[in-house]
């Protein structure tokens, strides 16, 4: 295996995936927040609440737009970059990926034009059933594709089949209802309403700030931090909900994350600061909080989270097992069909651990020949690099913590303090919009990161995942992606502060002209639902 | 699950290669037509507010009709995951090529008209004709390397190569074939991108889309002839040979396959195929008299028509063969064996079923509300245009 192809891989795979994160989060968030906006317009009839469904609209839409552009690339890389990941388990992941096409994708994208072009073509009620779907869309998309991620750090209802050389589906509702998939869908999704809720948060404190729109930026704040509050407390607890998932499938990632080298006595302690040494596999300077992480980990107080080091060990013992389904499937595959029932018996009692095997892929062509170093070395790549995920784990909880703190301060503040907010505070929160997108991007690191050496974990090692590919195709895409995003980006930052500082549009000034077209479109409404 | 098993694997195999053709023409069609406007539109358009017309004739719908390509990107992956893997990796710098062109076509219809600078429009106006045009072309390249078969191989682990240096793997692509394919592909879609802004413009842009598209249109049906007497008499067709194991597991490898006599021998085994053909020329020949006409929802009908015919003119000759290699015709991917598992297979249909329906439905409401022209004055005057 190339290590060099291996690189550019995950380095562009790594940059696509998190410059499309930076667009999602606010579209799952903004897009409930717009849903939201105008529902209050026609269940009051009230222009400002219109004003504001349109004002928070145009920066949607333009952040939006970079979400579709950088999800294509998203579709397509798997098959161009990752090729035998592709083939060795679609079987199972491609399902989610068109089910989310069919029917998340279709029903956000279509209605999205209607949105926008809609206004004057249907009435409040419809339009704001529209706008519904929109946002429904964007959380099914967001469902579907964690239930394919979610597969990959718990890679269940699957079975490998050695004729056709591929993972294939045996129970398609095990992958539905996987657990991790279903604590990630939950995080991830209030982690994209905690970035929006910051996000109106912040660009309303600063036009309190300047004193304009004042009337549109109380009441989005308003929404803001009750729509806030709840989801930066969900993503707190269901963040919990993460470590637990993270604990029963991936104990190497949880004791990474950890530092935790040496399996401790139950319930665990949480280092809630310190400095590890991947070589001499130790933690300096460390601050422990005791019991914490027992409890993260296991919820309970007496079952034991284990250590980096025995995890090596007990992989080292699953590679050779895996040796011995490799050989097998080596035999059943040149039989073409032909091989006797002991030798396919050998190969499934041994071939949970093939993947295991797969890891000297990258030391040896033919694992069987491997050397007992080399089976070593093999076992210490299991171990993830331990400190860019036990630092972007820490910044990722120190936000979560820092946005309830935030919201519960501004809730407060607007709902039993008349909204007199000081100008400190006011300053805080628009310095503060960038935090989210930093805790989201940290968490997507922490679990992709927290998973090599394993595309699929324990199933298919990241070495063997690449395409067929030269360096020189991967540098020149690579590069184009990078120019190309750049440049899209300061256009897209450019835009954003332009319809900012423009604030909100005037097309409802003449209001009494608005009240009395709004309230004839209402009866028109009432007219098809009387319970209106 | 027991369910699965009412459907046989062989029958499945069979479905998921009609849907996938269903996938590709819907794609053709629905997305082609804004693609295709998107080219015309810095040559029928010249004012800004002629040209902001243009884009909001698609304005509206081209995201939801991008969703084609995106879910046949999905389907492709989840029904036929081998397919996946060889074509995207296996065409890689052309397969960028399209993702490029496609980043900038959502940013173009959405940023052009949020600033004044006319330097700003014309530059996007661009990027959008670039975003319909290299997709055009380069789809039209890719089928006519597939009739060709491409250069690939296949482990024994069944893993994916493509000898030879990067920057050939590329230009091989452009072979005479394979553009002269890439030349039907963009005429055809220039052509109902024309019949579609002449539906929804009026005066002198009508005007102009009518003619381009004329044009367009007999260079579609010239060159679609053109291609396929090159198919007939250039071009060497693949057969398997021996047993089909149609149920077997999905491995190209247990299958032997000869590169030999051409694809029109199909035509002369299944001689109700001729009726694709038949079908993309006289819509094509019923879209160019349409345009001249001056009649608009026929002439886009008879267009869509036309692309069905010539998409499925490659597609069925080929059956049972998806995408064969050039360098090792035993690794060729065929229905029988590049599909997914009996599961996926039936899962996903049953996913199909429930959701194309739903998905048609709304979609032909979102149309009706959107039916009529599009003006100059309303496009200026209305803050939620492009
Ligand atoms: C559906 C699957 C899937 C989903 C939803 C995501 N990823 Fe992922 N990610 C992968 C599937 C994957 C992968 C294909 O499996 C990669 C490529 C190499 C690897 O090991 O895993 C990967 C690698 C990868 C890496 C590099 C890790 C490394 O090379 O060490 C990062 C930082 C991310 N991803 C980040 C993200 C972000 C920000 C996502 C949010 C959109 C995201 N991932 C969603
Ligand atoms: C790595 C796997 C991913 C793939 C293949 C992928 C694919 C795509 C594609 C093709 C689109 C454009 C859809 C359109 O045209 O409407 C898109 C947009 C979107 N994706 Fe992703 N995506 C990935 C990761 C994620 C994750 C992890 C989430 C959410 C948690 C997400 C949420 C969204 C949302 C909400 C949109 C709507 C557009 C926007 O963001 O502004 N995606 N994605
Ligand atoms: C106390 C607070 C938090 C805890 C305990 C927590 C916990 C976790 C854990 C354990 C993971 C990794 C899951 C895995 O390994 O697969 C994760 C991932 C993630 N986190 Fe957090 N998190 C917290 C706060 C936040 C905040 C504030 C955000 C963003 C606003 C965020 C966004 C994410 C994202 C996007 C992911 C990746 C998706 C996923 O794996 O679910 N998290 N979080």
């Amino acid at each position: 295996m190339d290590i060099g192809i291996v690189e550019l891989s995950r380095l562009q795979f790594a940059a696509t995936a998190m410059y499309h994160f930076l667009f999602v989060p606010l579209t799952l968030g903004l897009s409930v927040i717009l849903a939201i906006m105008e529902t209050v317009y026609v269940m009051t009839g009230r222009p400002i609440w219109r004003q504001m469904t349109k004002f928070w609209g145009t920066l949607f839409g333009i952040n939006f737009v970079l979400g579709v552009a950088t999800g294509i690339t998203m579709e397509f890389q798997f098959g161009m970059n990752w090729s035998y990941y592709s083939h060795y388990v679609g079987d199972i992941f491609g399902a989610p990926l068109a089910i989310e096409g069919l029917m998340a994708f279709f029903l956000e994208a279509t209605f999205i034009g209607l949105m926008f072009f809609g206004w004057d073509r249907l009435t409040p009620v419809k339009h704001v059933i529209v706008t519904w779907l929109v946002a429904l869309g964007s959380n099914f998309s967001a469902l579907w594709i964690l239930i394919a991620n979610g597969w990959m750090q718990n890679p269940v209802g699957a079975t490998f089949d050695p004729m056709s050389m591929r993972m294939e589906m045996t129970n398609f509702f095990d992958v539905l209802f996987n657990p991790v998939a279903q604590a990630k869908f939950v995080h991830t999704v209030s982690a994209g309403y905690v970035t929006a809720s910051v996000f109106v948060l912040g660009v309303s404190a600063w036009f309190l700030l300047k004193g304009r729109h004042t009337d549109l930026a109380r009441r989005s704040i308003a929404v803001a931090t009750s729509f806030g509050l709840a989801a930066a407390l969900s993503v707190v607890v269901l963040g919990d909900e993460s470590g637990y998932e993270a604990g029963e499938n991936q104990k190497m990632k949880l004791a990474a994350i950890e530092a935790m080298w040496e399996t401790e006595p139950a319930p665990a302690s949480f280092t809630a600061f310190g400095f590890p040494d991947q070589e001499a596999r130790e933690t300096k300077w460390a601050i422990h909080i005791p019991y914490v992480m027992g409890l993260i980990g296991t919820r309970s107080l007496t079952t034991q989270i284990p250590g980096i080091n025995d995890l090596v060990k007990h992989n080292e013992g699953r590679i050779a097992d895996g040796l011995i389904a490799l050989d097998a499937l080596e035999q059943i595959r040149a039989a073409k069909g032909m091989a006797t029932p002991e030798l396919k018996a050998t190969f499934e009692a041994h071939s949970a651990n093939l993947g295991y095997a797969f890891l000297l892929k990258k030391y040896v062509d033919d694992p069987r020949q491997a050397t007992p170093e080399q089976i070593k070395m093999a076992a210490n790549d299991t171990v993830p690099h331990v400190w860019p995920l036990f630092w972007s784990f820490r910044i990722m909880v120190a936000l979560g913590f820092a946005f309830i703190a935030v919201m519960i301060y501004f809730f407060w503040k607007t709902n039993f303090r008349g909204g007199d907010y000081p100008r400190w505070a006011l300053r805080a929160a628009v310095i503060i919009i960038p935090a989210p997108w930093i805790a989201a991007e940290m968490g997507w690191f922490t679990a992709e990161f927290g998973r090599q050496p394993w595309t699929v974990d324990g199933i298919l090692p990241t070495v063997l995942s690449v395409s067929h590919l030269t360096a020189a195709d991967l540098a020149i895409t690579l590069l184009c992606f990078v120019a190309l995003y750049s440049v899209l980006f300061v256009i897209e930052m450019g835009l954003m502060l332009k319809y900012i500082r423009k604030g909100p549009i005037d097309d409802v000034e003449l209001t009494d002209e608005w009240m009395a077209r709004h309230n004839s479109r209402l009866s028109k409404d009432a007219e098809i639902q009387p319970a209106e | 699950m027991i369910l699965h098993d009412l459907l046989s694997l062989d029958l499945l195999r069979v479905i998921w290669w009609v849907l996938l053709g269903v996938l590709l023409i819907g794609f053709a069609i629905m997305d082609g037509f804004d693609l295709g406007a998107a080219t015309l539109l810095p040559f029928v358009a010249k004012t800004d507010a002629e040209r902001r017309v243009v884009i909001n004739t698609v304005g509206p719908v081209w995201e939801g009709n991008q969703v084609w390509l995106i879910l046949g990107g999905g389907a492709i992956f989840a029904a036929w995951p081998p397919l996946y893997a060889v074509s995207f990796s296996g065409f890689y710098l052309a397969v960028f090529a399209i993702l490029a062109a496609l980043i900038l076509r959502p940013v173009g219809f959405k940023y052009r008209s949020k600033r004044e600078s006319q330097t700003w429009r014309r530059n996007w106006d661009w990027a959008l004709f670039v975003g319909g045009f290299v997709p055009a072309l380069v789809f039209g390249v890719a089928v006519g390397n597939v009739l060709q078969g491409a250069p690939f191989q296949l482990n024994e682990f069944q893993m994916p190569m493509y000898p030879g240096p990067f920057y050939w793997k590329f230009l091989a692509l452009l072979n005479p074939f394979g553009l002269l394919a890439g030349l039907v592909s963009v005429t055809m879609l220039v052509m109902i991108g024309a019949a579609w802004i002449s539906i929804k413009t009026t005066g002198d842009v009508q005007k102009r889309a009518q003619k381009a598209g004329t044009v367009a249109g007999i260079l579609a049906i010239v060159l679609y002839i053109l291609a396929g007497v090159w198919m007939a008499y250039g071009i060497t067709a693949y057969k398997i040979v021996g047993e089909i194991p149609a149920n077997g597991p999905a491995n190209p490898l247990l299958f032997d396959v000869v590169r030999e006599g051409s694809w029109m021998d199909s035509y002369a085994a299944r001689p109700w195929i001729w009726i694709a053909p038949a079908l993309g020329i006289l819509g094509m020949i019923g879209a160019v008299f349409g345009l001249r006409a001056g009649r608009e929802g026929t002439t886009w009908i008879s267009a869509a028509i036309g692309i069905f015919g010539v998409i499925s003119s490659v597609g069925l000759p080929m059956f049972p063969f998806i995408l064969p290699s050039s360098i090792q015709p035993n690794a060729s991917l065929t229905v029988w064996s590049a599909s997914s598992s009996h599961l996926t297979l039936f899962v996903m249909l049953v996913c199909a079923v429930i959701f194309v329906p739903i998905i048609l439905a709304y979609t032909s409401w979102v149309y009706k509300v959107l039916w009529g022209k599009v003006t100059a004055e309303e496009v200026t005057k209305g803050h939620s245009y492009y």
